[in-house]
């Protein structure tokens, strides 16, 4: 080895940056923050709130809006910690939390419809069960399918034209989160072409306003952020709306969108009967647990009841608040959050699909877009 | 227009905007300089901050660490050629062998320079561009970014030489591991052998580590000595540095600009373009000897891109929502956090924010640049220590990045089999950045391809923009070859004497050398394309078409290699490479008694053990060092909520 030209001046560097880490090692325990100030015995003082998804993605977002109403609003002002556990489209996270979660009311599992789906779907890398889990509170969103002008002037034209040319769609992948449209459009008798490998919605958009997709779908706050100037300008031809689901579970227009059929009328009025049999089901399934119940608050179920009361009562409150209402409206849309038993029953029916109608989903998914899915 | 241009300038000069901005410069130089965090977890200390802010504060604060982790992550790649991000995988290659040179100052300086220089030029553009930038944002159509993704691969024609089919082979390994996960056509799972962790496909972060930073480890070990082999004079590379970006100028400026438009294709974004102002480097190099060994020229221009880049990735992420690289999807989360809905509004009616963004863009990166020269003379210094002194300490920086890229056991174990991919590779000078720049383009060659294909159908091919972009890949990889044959002929016909001396060197060095890891290589990776062809033929078309041009590719670039080795007698060539398996065995078992304790346990031992037992510093000392490993440890974990292997110690030491 070559002799090292300042070695004594380096050594004592060394000696003082050792120094300096078991200075550092010894003082770490004081600077951590103490965040003891137990004033309510149920509500733990941390709750680690765990995202199965990236930072800065539209879940990760959505939880960093609420953690601090929740902070707010409980006894105790607990801290509410958001752990990204991102990758398998959500399904790792999930998977981590089913094994792992203590059922104490200190942790919490935000999901999202790329939650939902793969399970519903008998997806076979997902080893958690809706059934394990209790939700706190769901947020809805809806959305909006458009087509190009191309397609015809008003809505009734292009749907006319729908019918008769094949049509293109960029979608993620076969069951990512346009899966209910693509069920409608079938249902409709579209001969649809969905494009995959899209990496977000966005994405979906770029190739509609390229002019490579003819056909496109974003969900509400996109459409109205960056789909309705694309309307105004006449470049987008909005042709109906998901809608929303009412305390009953029937699906019924979107409050945002007054003015724009559902698929259901839609359906109504070209088929001259109301939609039904197992395209529907699925459709409808997939539709509530993806739209009227796009992202969860999730416990495990054996969280104590009086807690997770404690939980949807500060949820109910904030929700009330003029405040809340005003932030909500840039970051959720238009939408009131469901709080509570609404939201346990909505999800019971969304998440329990016959095997009938799994099956026909897969046949056609197999048959039409030459798509295999794995299943258990 | 002028009035909100100068009021947001204003708007960027308050007292408090300055303050959150240093906030955000500061932040994102420590998660920069730090290999594996990058954007994401600097996003994720600021966010508790964002909510609740002024928006204009909030997004200079965001805009300052945006800006800036492109710049903090030459530390790493320079200084210890750990590539923080993939923004600077092209700088590692010259940057770090002109560290091992003794001139750690100079690739620094001169990389921070033009890193300033490009984030200017790039925030520059963006100025004037982004309102005009929708039209041309969407003529980029799928056809388009398949043969800007093709034009990324040509770079490995470039980069490997006269080794082509060696390059070709290893680009093609690149594409089929490049490839691992879902099908983007069918949804369909290749290549994961039924592991969970590889449904994803492996994680770059990951493969960086493991194909660059990890072979230069072992090397250096094998080696002994410091880091920089030659003695190094501080002072004298920081001014030679900046001299270095005064004579290239032109090739900052180009390739400043290059990169504020490939930053505003979204879907591309970094990814691909150091690699290719890389080799654009290397193409209008007169001697391109000193690349890979050197060239103060490769890191200029890949550094002088990346920041330009970052700024370029604005305009997709603004204009339409879609981000254009992994810190702008980030940005775009901050964006949203502040009740901001990126789309045309951000031109129409907040049109003083997206100036605010955009000074405070340029601010943040001459804040940066600053901080990072003043840095870069005492920080080079490392280059001198004893490597076996950071050696532990660098590996478990290593393992630590790693894991920070899904938090899986899988990332640790895939860090030390690309990391013996890399030793072989580096050692049979099989291309590396080949493999990376196959890995990196994978997704986007396949997806691309197979979308114009859909959309387009034929049509896709004859688009002005596909043949412009054609038209360029030949240019890369015919005019060298051209070129090379006119100065042959022109040589012929001049004097003899020249021509017979010149003659005589390539001759001698263009005689195959031969070893023993080259016929390991070319086996293993014949016996893998066996291997990986039975296990995409069972898939759809659609699935597993993309695979099986990978594993041809492979295949063709081992066998063509094997047929110049038979036709032209090569020199053997003694490649012992015992010592290295000794080290990588060492790491593995290394991860694997982190699997069994626990990762701050063993990191502690592990740094207690080498630093007494090989690097023999006093006990004391190598306690120390230990100890603030350790703190380094559980402060990050405390800081930025990250987690380790746990074990079965830790649990009981550090919870």
């Amino acid at each position: 080895m070559r002799p090292l030209k300042s070695r004594q001046t380096l050594a004592t560097r060394l000696k003082r940056a050792a120094g300096l880490g078991l200075l550092c090692a010894g003082l770490s325990p004081l600077v951590l923050p103490a965040t003891a100030n137990a004033a309510d015995p149920d509500v733990p003082d941390t709750i680690k709130w765990t995202i199965p998804f990236g930072v800065g993605g539209g879940t990760d977002v959505w939880a960093r809006f609420f953690a601090p109403w929740f902070s707010d609003y409980l006894p105790g002002k607990p801290t509410v910690m958001i752990d990204n556990v991102p990758g398998g489209g959500s399904i790792n996270g999930a998977n981590l939390f089913a094994v792992r979660a203590r059922s104490d009311g200190s942790q919490w599992l935000g999901t999202s419809a790329s939650t939902q789906y793969p399970a519903m779907l008998g997806d076979p890398r997902v080893r958690y069960d809706y059934a394990d889990w209790k939700p706190i509170l769901a947020t809805p969103t809806g959305g909006v399918v458009y087509a190009s002008p191309e397609m015809g002037k008003d809505a009734d034209s292009a749907l006319k034209a729908l019918l008769k040319q094949p049509v293109k769609l960029a979608a993620q992948s076969p069951t990512g989160v346009e899966l209910p449209v693509l069920i409608a459009l079938e249902m409709l008798g579209v001969d649809i072409n969905p494009v995959f490998g899209m990496r977000s919605r966005g994405e979906g958009r770029l190739a509609f306003e390229r002019g490579e997709a003819n056909i496109d779908f974003q969900t509400t706050s996109a459409y109205l952020s960056n789909v309705q100037p694309l309307v105004d300008d006449g470049k987008a031809i909005p042709l109906f709306s998901l809608g929303v689901l009412d305390d009953d579970g029937n699906i019924v227009r979107d409050p945002t969108f007054p003015d724009l059929p559902t698929f259901n009328e839609i359906y109504q009025q070209t088929r001259g009967k109301a939609p039904s049999g197992n395209a529907y089901e699925a459709y409808r399934k997939f539709f509530a647990s993806g739209y009227a119940l796009q992202k969860l608050v999730m416990v495990p179920v054996d969280t104590p009841e009086p807690l997770v009361e404690t939980y949807r009562q500060a949820a109910r409150e904030f929700i009330k608040t003029d405040q809340f209402k005003e932030e909500a409206a840039a970051q959720l849309g238009p939408y009131t959050p469901i709080v509570g038993e609404t939201v346990s029953r909505h999800l019971r029916d969304a998440m329990a699909i016959k095997d009938e109608t799994r099956q026909w989903l897969i046949t056609w998914l197999a048959d039409k877009f030459d798509v295999h899915l794995a299943t258990r | 227009m002028l009035d909100i241009l100068l009021s947001s300038l204003g708007q960027v000069f308050t007292l408090s905007h300055l303050l959150y901005m240093m906030l955000g410069v500061s932040v994102g130089l420590v998660v920069g300089i730090i290999p594996g965090l990058g954007g994401i977890a600097g996003m994720s200390l600021l966010l508790p901050f964002l909510y609740g802010m002024e928006p204009s504060v909030a997004l200079g604060m965001l805009m300052g660490l945006v800006a800036v982790i492109p710049t903090g992550d030459t530390f790493a790649s320079v200084l210890l050629g750990i590539p923080g991000s993939s923004a600077s995988q092209a700088t590692v290659i010259d940057g770090f062998s002109l560290a091992k040179r003794g001139q750690a100052a100079r690739a620094l300086s001169s990389a921070f320079l033009s890193s300033m220089i490009g984030g200017l030029i790039g925030a520059a553009v963006l100025t004037g561009f982004i309102l005009i930038a929708r039209p041309l944002v969407l003529a980029f159509s799928s056809s388009e970014l398949f043969m800007l993704t093709l034009l990324g691969l040509s770079m490995v024609a470039v980069l490997s030489g006269r080794d082509l089919f060696k390059g070709l082979a290893a680009c093609g390994l690149g594409l089929l591991v490049g490839g691992m996960g879902m099908a983007p056509a069918t949804g369909e799972f290749r290549l994961n052998f039924g592991l969970d962790y590889l449904y994803d496909g492996l994680p770059l972060v990951v493969v960086g580590l493991g194909i660059f930073a990890l072979p230069e480890i072992i090397d250096l070990l094998v080696q002994r000595g410091a880091i920089a082999s030659e003695p190094c004079r501080l002072g004298e590379g920081w001014r030679q540095g900046f001299r270095d970006v005064r004579r290239e100028r032109g090739l900052v400026a180009r390739c400043a600009g290059f990169g504020s438009l490939i930053g505003t294709i979204p879907g591309l974004a970094g990814s691909v373009v150091d690699w290719m102002t890389y080799g654009h480097a290397v193409q209008s190099a007169k001697d391109k000897s000193e690349f890979g060994r050197g060239d103060i020229r490769g890191v200029i221009a890949p550094e002088s891109a990346n920041n330009a880049c970052a700024c370029g990735a604005m305009v997709p992420t603004l204009l339409f929502g879609v981000p254009g690289s992994g810190s702008a999807a980030v940005f775009l989360g901050g964006l949203l956090l502040l009740g901001l809905q990126p789309g045309i509004g951000m031109i129409e009616t907040h049109l003083d924010l997206t100036y605010t963004i955009i000074w405070s863009l340029a601010l943040a990166n001459i804040l940066g640049a600053g901080l990072c020269l003043g840095l870069a003379g005492p920080v080079a210094s490392l280059t001198r220590v004893r490597f076996t002194i950071l050696a532990p300490l660098i590996t478990v920086l290593i393992l630590f990045a790693a894991y920070q890229a899904t938090r899986a056991t899988g990332d640790l174990i895939a860090l030390a089999a690309v990391g013996a991919i890399g030793v072989l590779f580096k050692k049979a000078n099989w291309s590396r950045p080949a493999f990376l720049i196959g890995f990196v383009l994978a997704p986007g060659a396949e997806t691309y391809f197979y979308q114009a294909v859909q959309f387009q159908g034929s049509a896709a091919f004859v688009r002005p923009g596909v043949m412009i972009i054609g038209a360029l890949i030949l240019a890369v990889l015919f005019i060298p070859a051209l070129k090379a044959l006119w100065l042959k002929r022109r040589q012929a016909r001049g004097d003899g004497d020249t021509t017979d001396s010149e003659a005589a060197t390539p001759a001698d060095r263009t005689r195959p050398t031969f070893g023993a890891v080259d016929v390991l290589l070319l086996a293993g990776l014949l016996g893998l394309a066996a291997f990986a062809w039975s296990d995409v033929a069972g898939l759809s078309l659609l699935g597993s078409v993309f695979p099986k041009l990978a594993i041809a590719i492979m295949a063709v670039g081992c066998l063509a290699e094997t047929a110049r080795y038979v036709l032209r007698r090569p020199q053997w060539q003694e490649q012992a490479c015992r010592e290295e398996l000794i080290w990588l065995a060492g790491f593995c078992a290394l991860i694997a008694t982190i699997l069994g304790l626990g990762f701050i346990s063993t990191a502690a031992l592990f740094c207690l053990a080498f630093l007494l037992g090989i690097a023999r510093l006093k006990l004391w000392t190598a306690a120390g060092m230990a100890a603030g490993v350790v703190a380094f440890l559980v402060g990050m974990a405390h800081f930025l909520t990250l987690t380790y292997p746990s074990g079965f110690l830790d649990p009981w030491l550090f919870s």
